[in-house]
């Protein structure tokens, strides 16, 4: 079977600032970031959808003790996207040191960042970025 | 399937070492095939669990050489297991299942790493390839941050303050270290209290530095025997009552990550098997990388409800003496967590538990043991039920 979305085409779309994800023809439900089956049940049958870049911050954490290649602190979130999917990314435009338990329910815009490649990630490649929406 | 049992147990002290990780493997598994009495040509199969080694030691393909280390014959295939921190468990597991299913009578299984070898950043970068590349390691991801997260979304779904949450988060490490000072083999044996915890670096928000296990060096190894041919060479021979392994994705696809959906399934399998539930069980090694996972996984375990566990060490139930003994080596937190070993080094304490061996952290009439190793992201949970007694 052919993958519908590749990461390098997801990764073109984030370029061009479209948020691209799968919408199952099974389920409804939408994939994002793109795999190759619908996350909710598995189905092969997907049209490759534009998501709308709205959702609502889950949980977070600041990260201090970065990786080897990352300069700390900066916030790693996860957030539910009006369509329903989860989703990794890092909380911008906030000072991590006023990052708190308050952030958790605040509705977020979907974004994407560049991030340095390393020796093991074959180049700079794109992040999804949270910003907290206007209540 | 056959009855399968455990023979000898062994790990080196956990710590900083100055050894290589075949020097230590050797250490811990001819100490566990002399305590069998057997020998190396006796093993019919090793199952070897390392992570790290590429960037240990630059050296990958280790298992061939801890069979060269141990002078197993050539028969005896050496297999290389990688399940991130569940290692040395699966690898055990995959032994059990293939002395159970009469492939083989006698195998040899464990782990090494020598984490310290790396560094802080470098560690912290290595043990974060077991996050989704590209979609969890990019935005800069790491373990103690995937707890943290859970820790967050803890006290924001139970209603629990996080002040609250975080003072009952260092009584596991308070009791953790507690346990690991009579244990001469952990990394840490010293007693720490509660501001040791709360006055710690923040590592990843909630999460302070001794919320965190270390990295460590270290090794263990046990002999995996069918039950008749363990009894004819053990006075104790300790018995694999019930085991589980289940897989997850990646965090994201997780979404309530205060529940280890992984953990779940893989704790049925070994109940289920076992015969037994959570009432049955006297002692417990779980999987504490940081504070908030013993938490976790006491829940999972059906010995606390969701949302009701989190102030177990306070009222000290998790104690030794306490409802059920949590970690009486230390846990992962005082022990040590050296990634390819630690499975092996805790069915090494509960097996040493149910002989009755512990000396002072004994956990008085112990019977029924349960062993839990958590890998990557909640991705593998792997659990092995141990009991004194035959079925
Ligand atoms: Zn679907």
């Amino acid at each position: 079977m052919d993958y519908k979305l590749t990461y390098d085409q997801y990764q073109e779309g984030l370029e061009q600032g479209k948020l691209l994800g799968l919408k199952c023809n099974g389920c409804a439900a939408v994939t994002f970031p793109p795999k190759s089956l619908c996350r909710e049940c598995n189905g092969s049958d997907l049209n490759v959808t534009e998501i709308k870049g709205h959702g609502t911050l889950r949980t977070f954490t600041v990260i201090r003790v970065p990786p080897k290649g990352f300069t700390s602190p900066y916030v790693v979130a996860m957030a539910e996207i009006d369509e329903g999917a989860w989703v990794m990314g890092n909380l911008v435009d906030i000072n991590p040191d006023d990052a708190d338990m308050s952030l958790i329910g605040k509705k977020v815009r979907i974004g994407s960042q560049i991030v340095k490649g390393d020796t093991y990630s074959g180049g700079d490649s794109r992040v999804v970025t949270f910003t907290l929406a206007e209540e | 399937m056959r009855q399968v049992a455990i023979l000898g147990v062994a790990m080196t002290k956990f710590g900083v070492s100055e050894k290589t990780n075949l020097e230590m493997f050797a250490e811990a598994g001819l100490e566990a095939i002399a305590q069998s009495n057997l020998e190396p040509k006796d093993m019919e199969a090793l199952y070897f669990g390392n992570c790290l080694g590429d960037f240990e030691e630059g050296q990958m393909h280790m298992a061939p050489f801890a069979h060269a280390e141990l002078g197993l014959p050539i028969s005896a295939p050496a297999t290389r297991f990688e399940s991130a921190c569940a290692t040395a468990t699966v690898a055990i597991r995959h032994a059990a299942l293939l002395v159970g299913a009469g492939i083989y009578d006698v195998v040899i299984a464990g782990g090494t790493e020598r984490a310290c070898a790396m560094g802080t950043p470098l560690a912290t970068k290595t043990f974060a390839m077991a996050h989704h590349a590209q979609y969890e390691s990019r935005p800069g991801l790491t373990f103690p941050g995937v707890f943290a997260m859970a820790a967050h979304m803890y006290s924001d779904k139970y209603g629990i303050p996080l002040k609250e949450l975080k003072r009952n988060m260092a009584e596991v490490a308070v009791k953790n270290h507690y346990h690991g000072s009579m244990n001469p083999k952990a990394h840490f044996q010293k007693e720490i209290d509660v501001n040791t915890v709360l006055d710690g670096i923040m590592v990843a928000d909630p999460l302070q530095l001794f919320d965190c296990c270390p990295f460590s060096d270290g090794a263990a190894a046990v002999v995996v025997a069918e039950a008749g041919k363990a009894k004819e060479f053990s006075k104790k021979p300790v018995y694999i009552a019930g085991m589980g392994q289940a897989s997850c994705g990646p965090l994201y696809l997780q979404k309530d990550i205060t529940r280890v959906r992984s953990r779940e399934e893989s704790v049925a399998q070994a109940y289920r098997e076992a015969g037994l539930g959570p009432d049955d069980i006297d002692v417990v090694e779980l999987h504490d990388c940081f504070t908030i996972a013993e938490i976790l996984a006491l829940e999972s375990f059906g010995f606390y409800e969701f949302g009701k566990a989190y102030d177990a060490a306070t009222k000290r139930e998790t104690y030794l003496g306490g409802k059920v003994a949590v970690n009486p080596s230390g846990g992962l937190k005082a022990k040590g967590h050296p990634i390819g070993a630690t499975g092996a080094a805790q069915v090494t304490e509960i097996v040493e538990q149910l002989r009755e061996e512990s000396g002072p952290r004994q956990v008085e009439g112990a019977r029924v043991g349960l062993v839990d190793t958590l890998g990557g992201d909640f991705g593998t949970v792997c659990n092995i039920i141990l009991r004194s007694e035959t079925s």
